[in-house]
């Protein structure tokens, strides 16, 4: 009767990589970020122990809750993931590091520790689930809200929006992505290859908020893309309230889709034969996105071999946390040795 | 060097009016000039010759060009508070020369640049001529390094005029420039040349001389900026944060001098630390506190501004109950307000920073040894507790040279607290006794805790700000906050052995109390000698950590009036107590005063005096 479990190669179910069930709203973006981060883990054999997560403050940074149940964690202050993880991972450089941030987090209140962050080439995938919106505030602008938005009882946004994924190529970003929540095979691979990336990893994910951010105008709903023609597939009816999935679609070509208040987006693939490995083309591929109002996703931009912030310390092969007081005191000696110098 | 030393022709003072060992004197210069190595020169070599020493830099927030007062005090009975008016200036600012004449003692003695013009000076003092530019001028040193060893003729004149052996002048300067010959012959030709201009055309009329007393043994010359560095690495630091800001950068950067030399594996040359500058103090202390979080043993320095925003995350620090120490060397606030000048100003903000129920547990240390002994002691009481641990210190204390008794090597193990690693934690699955991060297993309100890295399955919990049980799940429920609540006031209100208890000390007959805390202490002792002289004996506790031990409670019942000196406006440690016993409310006097200036024995007795006269 035992039906057997499959395992991967680190001998784990998929099981063991998951999280407690989400409390965020149905049908949230975000919870299917949390899927394709335990899906991806699962498929790298990479065990939950070796992993730690962080968070600031949101509805984004509630996810890693809903994740990864058997590695550590931490929840920290609003905007303040950056500094946290950036000390935290000193303790044990062998360690992976995976942050989970949203645009009010990132791009506002954590602006400089991002971009400081990012500057420093800290080993971490951090995955910003971008709607635009502040959730559990019950519906502000962010700053990656597109200008003319317009929001219930929010009025008119009159500011340009932040480009997360400009802002890291702008801060020497090594792995800078972008995808789309709904577009589940995409955030999967595009995870797998941040974890395999050694240094910082921004993947901004386009992650609709179904409760806040729903009218027909918005940035992260694009009506403006019902404009843009020739899309590959029309998407079947999505009920409301159901988690929004796109059938997978090829490299350069756009797919048109509809969110939950029936407005459309435009996804864009970046074309096979795009280099990641070339900074001018990411800039320009994020530029020329933005001018024809695409959501274009993909990776942009891969530096491997990097420095990493670790490599500029000449650490010794133990993990600091794992180091005895008698590696950690200097002798009686070397005191005596001082005390004679201060004492001339 | 070492040919024998001219004497200085003189009018001898009258019997018995010689000065010796005993007076201040302050040296004016402009900022930039180079003056601290000179200064530094002179403060050395007066504590090699065996006469207890201090030295207080009065500086402005500038680089170069504003007004610069070094102050040296020697005194043979050991009083090494600031004092208010000096006994010798050495003018080389014509800027401030006037106001420098006004601070001095009738009979004082005022060396200057004979470059300065100085108008309607006081009849009651002496005045001796420098000609700076044309011995420099005659020195023959390269025009671009003309300004810089210009102040080295004060040197040498000053050490001429008041009998500071020449030789240890010059064991001094090649311990300064750490036997760099150029260095130190560019220099000496100066002071030599000055001393013997001085020898050759001034008379001595004055009565200020120092004599060689025997060696200050065990003692040591050194800044608590550096001590509490030091400290820090012999309590095995382990990771720094840390933003640039006056006057607490000078901690970490010693940190950073002297790591390597010290903690560096002595086989593979690799580091068992890390040091981050941070790109302000928000990340300064959240990095700290991840590193502490993830078990090392982290720190962070900084000043008043600082702490402000450190506030939120120390106060998730306590809650989510995270070790780690912070630094603040105090400066003058609200505001950027005087930030070269010392204050106690930041103790409440120290008591009550951030937001809803929080505590800290506070360290004051009183002199540089102390800076080194709390730097390696906080590290193991914030482990123990796993809560940060806050020491203040202060500008004055911080980056001024004391004499201080040598550095103790610590005198306990190291404390590492209640850490589970993959064997504890198997043994508990083991034993079928499920492990909560939050638990109050022992009873004395300290939970036990894992750290990154332990592979163990069951190790691994979510850390967070927000409400959560034992077992550290989310929970909104009333009664599991209020427990997690009470028993963090528990785990630091009931461990009070750990921190460094009071020092106290008793005269005959004293009815009155005195508490102070931190850099005033070399204030309050000599004040407590002239309130004697006067036949007003006092007893006097200094407070060396918070929460208060059960000696403060003790000593305040003790006397129908306690005087609690401070530098601050408000009186922030009478507030403290006051609050803590407010039965002893009303015996609680407050003598709180802050211009900037570290408090003098004199302002302290007048203020009592005048308070006692009531």
């Amino acid at each position: 009767m035992a039906t057997q479990t499959q395992v991967n190669v680190a001998g784990l179910t998929r099981n063991d990589y998951k999280g407690s069930p989400s409390t965020l709203c149905q049908g949230c973006g975000h919870n299917s970020i949390s899927s394709q981060i335990v899906a991806a883990l699962y498929e790298l054999n990479i065990v939950p122990e070796n992993v730690v997560k962080f968070s600031g403050i949101g509805c984004s940074s509630k996810s890693p809750t809903y994740f990864l149940n058997r590695t550590f964690g931490f929840n920290g202050l609003h905007g303040r993931m950056s500094s946290l993880a950036t000390g935290a991972m000193f303790g044990d450089v062998t360690l992976k590091a995976v942050g989970v941030s949203g645009d009010g987090d990132t791009a506002s209140i954590g602006m400089g520790g991002f971009k400081h962050m990012v500057r420093r080439n800290v080993p971490i995938v951090y995955i910003v689930e971008n709607n635009g919106v502040y959730g559990l505030t019950k519906g502000q602008f962010s700053a990656t809200a597109e200008k003319g938005l317009e929001l219930k009882h929010r009025g008119r946004n009159v500011f340009g929006p932040v480009d997360i994924c400009m802002e890291a190529l702008a801060s020497n970003a090594t792995f800078v992505a972008r995808s789309f929540a709904g577009d589940p095979k995409q955030v999967k691979e595009i995870i797998k290859a941040a974890f395999s990336h050694n240094g910082i990893a921004v993947i901004d994910i386009i992650s609709p908020c179904v409760t806040f951010h729903n009218k027909e105008d918005s940035f992260h709903s694009y009506t403006w893309g019902k404009a843009n023609e020739s899309p590959l597939h029309d998407i079947s009816y999505v009920a409301p309230r159901d988690e929004i999935f796109i059938e997978d679609y090829e490299e350069g070509t756009t797919q048109e889709v509809t969110l939950h208040d029936g407005a459309t987006v435009v996804l864009k693939k970046l074309e096979k034969s795009y280099d990641p490995c070339n900074i001018y083309e990411a800039y320009r591929a994020i530029e020329e996105a933005e001018q024809n109002h695409w959501l274009l996703t993909g990776i942009f931009y891969i530096e491997p071999g990097a420095p990493t912030l670790f490599d500029s310390y000449n650490l010794v092969e133990k993990p600091l946390n794992r180091l005895t007081p008698n590696e950690l005191r200097p002798s009686k000696g070397s005191l005596e040795k001082l005390s004679a110098h201060f004492a001339l | 060097m070492s040919q024998a030393q001219p004497a200085t022709k003189e009018i001898p003072p009258k019997a018995g009016k010689k000065i010796i060992n005993d007076f201040c004197m302050t040296f004016s210069t402009i900022n930039g000039s180079g003056s601290a190595t000179a200064n530094t020169i002179l403060l050395r070599s007066l504590f090699r010759m065996g006469i207890p020493v201090n030295g207080k830099n009065i500086f402005p927030s500038n680089i170069q060009g504003l007004p610069t007062w070094y102050s040296i005090r020697l005194s043979k009975k050991g009083y090494l508070a600031r004092v208010e008016k000096d006994d010798i200036v050495v003018a080389m600012n014509p800027a401030t020369i006037s106001t420098e004449i006004e601070f001095m003692v009738p009979g004082a003695v005022l060396f200057y640049a004979d470059d300065i013009k100085i108008t309607g000076v006081r009849e009651d003092i002496i005045t001796y001529p420098m000609p700076v530019r044309k011995l420099i001028k005659e020195a023959d040193v390269q025009p671009n390094l003309r300004d810089y060893v210009a102040n080295m003729v004060y040197v040498g004149i000053v050490a001429q005029m008041i009998g500071i052996d020449m030789d240890v002048i010059y064991k001094t300067l090649d311990y300064h420039f750490k036997g760099k010959k150029k260095a130190v012959d560019s220099n000496w030709m100066i002071i030599e040349a000055a001393a013997k201009w001085a020898q050759e055309n001034l008379v001595k009329s004055d009565p200020y001389y120092v004599e060689k007393m025997p060696e200050l043994k065990d003692y040591i010359m050194v800044d608590g900026n550096t001590a509490a560095a030091l400290g820090a690495i012999y309590g095995g630091l382990q990771f720094v944060a840390w933003y640039p800001i006056t006057p607490a950068s000078s901690l970490a950067e010693s940190a950073i001098e002297y790591l390597p030399q010290l903690r560096n594996d002595p086989e593979t040359g690799k580091a068992t630390y890390a040091v981050v500058q941070a790109e302000d103090e928000l990340a300064a202390v959240g990095m700290a506190i991840g590193a502490g979080w993830a078990g090392l043993r982290s720190m962070t320095s900084t000043s008043g501004p600082g702490i402000s925003l450190m506030g939120e995350y120390l106060g998730l620090a306590y809650y989510a109950e995270v070790p780690v120490v912070v630094w603040n060397v105090q400066r003058v606030g609200p505001s950027t307000g005087l930030p070269t000048r010392t204050a106690q100003g930041d103790l409440t903000q120290a008591a009550f920073l951030s937001h809803g129920d929080t505590q800290y547990v506070i360290l004051l240390p009183g002199c540089a040894s102390e800076c080194f002994e709390f730097g390696w002691k906080a590290f193991d009481i914030a482990e123990r507790l796993q809560t940060p641990v806050m020491i203040l210190s202060d500008l004055d204390l911080g980056m001024n040279t004391h004499m201080v008794k040598t550095f103790k090597y610590p005198t306990k193990p190291m404390d590492r607290g209640k850490v589970l690693w993959e064997e504890d934690i198997q043994k508990l699955v083991d034993e079928g006794k499920p492990w909560g991060r939050y638990q109050d297993v022992d009873g004395d309100g300290i939970p036990y805790r894992t750290i990154p890295g332990n592979r163990n399955t069951h190790a691994p919990y979510f850390a967070r700000g927000t409400g959560h049980d034992e077992m550290t799940r989310y929970s909104e429920d009333p009664s599991v906050w209020e427990r997690g609540m009470e028993r963090l006031k528990k785990k630091i209100n009931s461990h009070k052995e750990l921190y460094p208890r009071p020092e106290i000390q008793h005269m005959d007959g004293a009815k009155l109390g005195i508490i102070a805390y931190g850099s005033t202490g070399p204030a309050i002792d000599e004040a407590r000698d002239l309130l004697a002289a006067q036949k007003i004996p006092t007893d006097y506790l200094r407070v060396r950590s918070i929460p208060f031990n059960d000696e403060v409670c003790d000593f305040l019942h003790a006397y129908d009036r306690t005087y609690v000196v401070e530098m601050n406006r408000d009186g922030q440690m009478r507030q403290l107590l006051a609050m803590d016993y407010s039965d002893c409310g009303s015996r609680l006097v407050s003598v709180a005063h802050t211009d900037g200036m570290p408090l003098s024995a004199e302002w302290i007795v007048n203020s009592i005096l005048k308070l006692e006269e009531k």
